[in-house]
């Protein structure tokens, strides 16, 4: 069924409850007006980051949208730092100077949360050309929600990637809604994986909010990207809250997240380790109680560290600043 | 062909000029030579007279109006002819009575392609400061120099570098203020104010006022002034004037400053240091002696001249002075009335003031105080203390170029000409 | 030393450092199999193969998008885009991108890139193809501009772009390719970018300027210098980080400036300039800063109505007599 050890499985069951409670804690603090800015929640689709990380070599580049805090903690980058970000702390993983929306670690070839609605994709179609300019087969996972396939940037960047045949794999988190716009009613294709017909390239929809579906998926795209070209994977899925924190919601019924709730990822996959009898109920609470320590030792973390120094605003302007201005 | 009138420049640093009032009105026949307008500088009121003959057309600027030297005030044309004030690079609103000054304006150069011009510049811009550009500005400042006394030969009379360069060389050719240039000495710009008093009128400072202030500070802090105060027995010089009097017409009678004037002339004729000038690296002895006598008007001090006074009669000086004081009083004066002063008397006798200290007027050496001819009790050759006629004089004089010993000759033989008066009459 | 137009220049730069450095390499319309729509990478393709000489789609978003990504995993890639023009096809990449992700990731992704393009009016290619919105691009902080306008400027700023760290706005100018010039042959010759030069001694007006309008301006001191007046010219070279150092000491010097540039006049090169004059040494002028710029219309293709709109040698003078106060 998986070739993943049980220590595997449990620790991807730990990530998927981190990132959910992570999430909520989140929002607790941006109501608290600890975190400013937008704030986009991952719950309900921790099933593709956790997933479609857990079939990343660690050689292999990510690339996402600005729905990244969940990516950030599949990817390995640490929790701690990633709230410390949202805060606008020093310790943040971009130092307080990217917030929410842009995540990013070179040491976890995390190339950044973008806030541009498809404006990475060009970008992963190049770190995909380095592979290939180099004469390596690292590859390159790019998320991004199905509004993106709209624009402009996802024709050229699949194309281009198809001509050069790039190992990029275009990951669609189609989660239903770009902002408050249902897909079929901003999409010409409402099965957003077919779009690849158009560019000949290979590409699948998937259940997203089934983890082992995303792992297997994104670990056969992955092979494809590395060995033939790039790859355009649908995930399909479903966001519980607002596009972002203040989202009216006008555009869906309680009724309708009420129905996802019941096909909610982290419960499916908890029950498939139940029937698997890889788990059992003292671990779960094992797990639980550990992720509330961790998520305490989190929010402690991000309250506590201290803000950016003053020289940090003119800091990272350039590499090389030039001396006279 | 039309012509523009514009703002006289009537002295070498006036900058600008106050529009007193319209002796001409719109559609009045001028013949050249006559007088326009009354033209307030900080000096004096002066009469603007007519270079053109023919219409008066258009006033460009209404009494009160303060305008730069070189701005058109007045248009004169034949009669009948139709002007184009654009035709003339003028503007067209601020013409009659309106209270805009006109500004002179340059016919816009010839281009390449549109230039964008400021949409909102105000139609009319207070003229009332001196126009420099910023490098000039900055020079002015650094070596001490009044822009005032430069000319502008930039657009609208702006004062740019060459003109502070040009006035610099000038300034080292013939030095006409003490110099080397010292840091400009203004009046502070907000004294102290006086505090746990209520309720003032405050009256701006007129342009007379503004200059004296500005001079009599330069003159005190710039000048080293020393002082000689002497007691003139004047007995018999005012026997000698009623005399005179007695066969002078009313309009020629001489007054004790006319007495004390012509016995200045005599005196100043005999010691050449006093009638000098300190100009920087060299002090001028000047040859032409001309007195200057300081005349009190409603509006400020004024200093007239009355020219050559050692080579004039008694009646004659008085004749001057009181022409030139009544060209004062009336505010008349013509810039040869009030300029090329080597010596001052002021007079305040006729107040009864007994004595008093006044401030030499630059680049003059000196200056002389008169006070009140008065019957005072005086120790006779007998020793008796009898009833005496005296005059106290105070000389005040520059120390850069007198000394005390000779100031005191000077003195002496000043009160030698007044005490034995038919000298005055020789 | 050698002559060479500024397009041998260019060609030369970019050859000297493809052959120093295999990570660098190109990508952009029209470069190999054509040759360059300018032809200054004509050959390239036959030297370096299609690995490092790579024909795109015409799809500039992803030609700067995939650019930046090579960038960000250690490549150096310089991009070109065909003109200007298109570039605003890419500026969400140079804007939001390029110019920010160094900062916003607080240094943890660079983007060593280079975006060639080619700017300028003067061809009769009417509005859209004759551009000079050098500024526009100029604006941001996190990205670099230089414009060249010498043969042996462009040699040494590009090589100087390719070897800099940071995303760099190469903007080059049709009308200046067959402009010749000594260019030295030193492989190691860079031009430092932000360092502005005085291209032309002079002591009665400062001229600032910079690519084509260099030329215009050199030419126009030259005819003033007829009639005895003497200019000194300086080429800014690079836009952002500006360098305002030899302008401020000439106008300590001259007192007087005009600024001449090929783009718009509102918001300008010009603007710019005039402001820091203004601000650093406002107590040396002895006359209103001239700009000297396009007229504010879109380009026109009749060829007279053209140059009517364009800067022209006499607009400099004119200008120039104009803060002189030599104009009545």
């Amino acid at each position: 069924m998986t070739d993943l050890s049980k220590d595997r499985l449990l620790e991807l069951y730990r990530q998927m409850v981190l990132i959910r409670r992570f999430e909520e804690k989140a929002a607790e603090a941006y109501t608290a007006g600890k975190i400013g800015g937008f704030l986009h929640l991952y719950i309900g689709e921790e099933a593709i980051a956790v997933g479609a990380c857990a079939a990343m070599r660690p050689d292999d580049h990510l690339l996402t949208a600005y729905r990244d805090h969940g990516w950030a903690i599949a990817r390995g980058l640490d929790p701690k730092r990633v709230m410390a970000e949202m805060y606008g702390k020093a310790t943040g993983v971009v130092g307080g100077k990217g917030g929410s929306m842009h995540m990013a670690s070179a040491a976890h070839r995390y190339w950044g949360g973008h806030a541009i609605v498809g404006g990475h994709l060009p970008l992963a179609a190049g770190v995909g050309l380095a592979s290939v300019y180099k004469g390596i087969d690292e590859a390159v996972v790019c998320s991004f929600g199905e509004g993106s396939t709209n624009i402009g940037y996802f024709h050229e960047s699949v194309n281009l990637a198809a001509v050069w045949k790039l190992p990029v794999v275009f990951l669609v988190e189609n989660n239903q809604y770009g902002m408050g716009t249902a897909v079929e009613r901003a999409s010409a294709v409402k099965r957003i994986a077919q779009k690849g017909r158009a560019y000949d390239i290979a590409y699948k929809t998937i259940d997203g909010q089934n983890v082992l579906e995303v792992y297997e998926a994104t670990k056969e795209a992955l092979h494809h990207a590395r060995t033939k070209g790039p790859y355009l994977l649908e995930a399909v899925t479903y966001r519980y809250s607002g596009h972002s924190m203040g989202d009216p919601e006008r555009y869906r019924s309680k009724a309708e997240i009420d129905s996802w709730r019941a096909n909610d990822p982290i419960f499916r996959f908890r029950d498939w380790l139940y029937s698997h009898r890889l788990i059992d109920d003292a671990t779960v609470d094992a797990i639980s109680d550990s992720v509330e320590e961790e998520i305490a030792e989190i929010m402690r973390f991000a309250e506590e560290s201290p803000e950016p120094p003053d020289e940090a605003l003119w800091e990272h302007i350039y590499v090389n600043p030039q001396e006279h201005r | 062909m039309a012509e523009i009138i514009t703002m006289p420049k009537l002295g070498f640093d006036m900058a600008e000029g106050k529009l007193e009032e319209w002796v001409k009105k719109v559609g009045d026949t001028v013949a050249e030579g006559d007088v326009l307008a009354i033209i307030e500088t900080d000096k004096a009121s002066v009469e603007v007279t007519s270079f053109h003959s023919g219409v008066l057309h258009r006033l460009l600027v209404s009494p009160g109006d303060i305008v730069p030297v070189g701005s058109p005030i007045a248009v004169i044309g034949a009669p009948g002819e139709a002007i184009d004030l654009a035709a003339l690079g003028l503007k067209v609103e601020g013409e009659a009575e309106a209270a805009a000054p006109a500004k002179p304006v340059k016919p816009a150069p010839e281009k390449a392609k549109p230039e964008p011009t400021p949409a909102a510049a105000p139609a009319a811009p207070p003229p009332a400061r001196i126009l420099a550009s910023p490098v000039a500005l900055r020079m002015a400042a650094e070596l001490g120099i009044d822009l005032s006394a430069v000319r502008g030969s930039g657009p609208d009379g702006r004062i740019i570098k060459r003109d502070i360069e040009a006035y610099l060389r000038e300034r080292e050719k013939q030095p006409v203020k003490p110099a080397p240039p010292p840091p400009p000495v203004p009046v502070p710009a907000m004294p102290p104010t006086l505090e746990g008093i209520e309720g003032y009128r405050a009256e701006p400072l007129t342009a007379i006022r503004k200059t004296i202030a500005r001079r009599m500070v330069e003159s005190k802090q710039q000048v080293p002034h020393f002082y000689l105060t002497i007691s003139v027995d004047m007995a018999a010089a005012m026997a000698l004037r009623k005399q005179i009097n007695a066969v002078l017409p009313d309009e020629n009678k001489v007054s004790v400053n006319d007495l004390v004037i012509k016995a200045a002339a005599l005196a100043l004729r005999k010691h050449p240091a006093l009638n000098a000038s300190f100009a920087g690296d060299e002090i001028r002895y000047h040859d032409q002696i001309n007195i200057g006598m300081a005349v009190a008007r409603e509006t400020g001090l004024l200093t007239v001249v009355i020219k050559d006074c050692d080579k004039k009669s008694l009646a004659q000086i008085a004749h001057d002075a009181r022409t030139v004081v009544a060209r004062a009083r009336e505010g008349r004066m013509q810039l040869e009335d009030m300029t090329g002063g080597t010596f001052t008397v002021s007079n305040l006798g006729m107040f009864d003031v007994e004595h008093f200290i006044a401030i030499i007027n630059p680049p003059q050496a000196a200056i002389l105080a008169v006070g009140a001819v008065q019957q005072v009790p005086v120790v006779d050759a007998d020793g008796q203390i009898v009833v005496g006629t005296r005059m106290k004089l105070t000389l005040s004089a520059d120390h850069r170029v007198t000394d005390g010993a000779e100031a005191a000759v000077f003195m002496q033989d000043l009160r030698k000409i007044l005490e034995e008066p038919i000298r005055l009459l020789v | 030393m050698a002559r060479l137009t500024m397009r041998e220049a260019i060609s030369m730069a970019l050859r000297e450092e493809m052959e120093r450095d295999d990570r660098v390499f190109l990508m952009g319309e029209e470069i190999g199999v054509w040759g360059g729509t300018y032809a200054v990478t004509r050959g390239f393709l036959d030297q370096f193969g299609e690995r490092r000489v790579r024909d795109t789609p015409i799809a500039e978003g992803v030609i700067v998008g995939a650019a930046i990504g090579a960038a960000m995993v250690g490549l150096r890639p310089v991009a070109e885009i065909m003109t200007i023009n298109f570039a605003f096809l890419a500026m969400d990449m140079i804007v939001n991108h390029a110019a920010k992700m160094h900062y916003m990731f607080n240094g943890e992704i660079k983007v060593p890139l280079v975006i060639r393009t080619v700017g300028g009016g003067g061809r009769q290619l009417a509005a859209t193809h004759s551009q000079t919105p050098d500024v526009v691009f100029a604006h941001f902080p996190g990205i670099k501009v230089v414009a060249p306008g010498t043969p042996a400027d462009a040699k040494g700023l590009l090589k100087a772009a390719i070897r800099d760290e940071d995303p760099v706005f190469f903007i080059e100018n049709a009308l200046l390719y067959q402009v010749r010039g000594e260019v030295p042959e030193d492989e190691d010759f860079l031009v430092p970018i932000g360092v502005s030069d005085v291209k032309r001694e002079g002591k009665d007006v400062t001229i600032v300027s910079y690519s084509r309008m260099l030329q215009t301006s050199l030419q126009a001191a030259e005819r003033l210098a007829k009639e005895g007046i003497d200019a000194e010219v300086i080429d800014l070279r690079t836009l952002r980080p500006i360098d305002t150092r030899a302008v401020i000491n000439s106008v300590h010097k001259t007192n007087r400036m005009v600024i001449v540039e090929e783009g718009w006049r509102a918001y300008g090169v010009g603007a710019e300039i005039a402001a820091r004059v203004y601000e650093l040494a406002f107590d040396h002028l002895d006359a209103p800063i001239r700009r000297v710029a396009q007229a504010e219309v879109p380009l026109p293709y009749n060829r007279r109505l053209e140059q009517m709109a364009l800067p022209q040698v006499e607009d400099v003078v004119h200008a120039v007599k104009d803060v002189l106060y030599l104009n009545e």
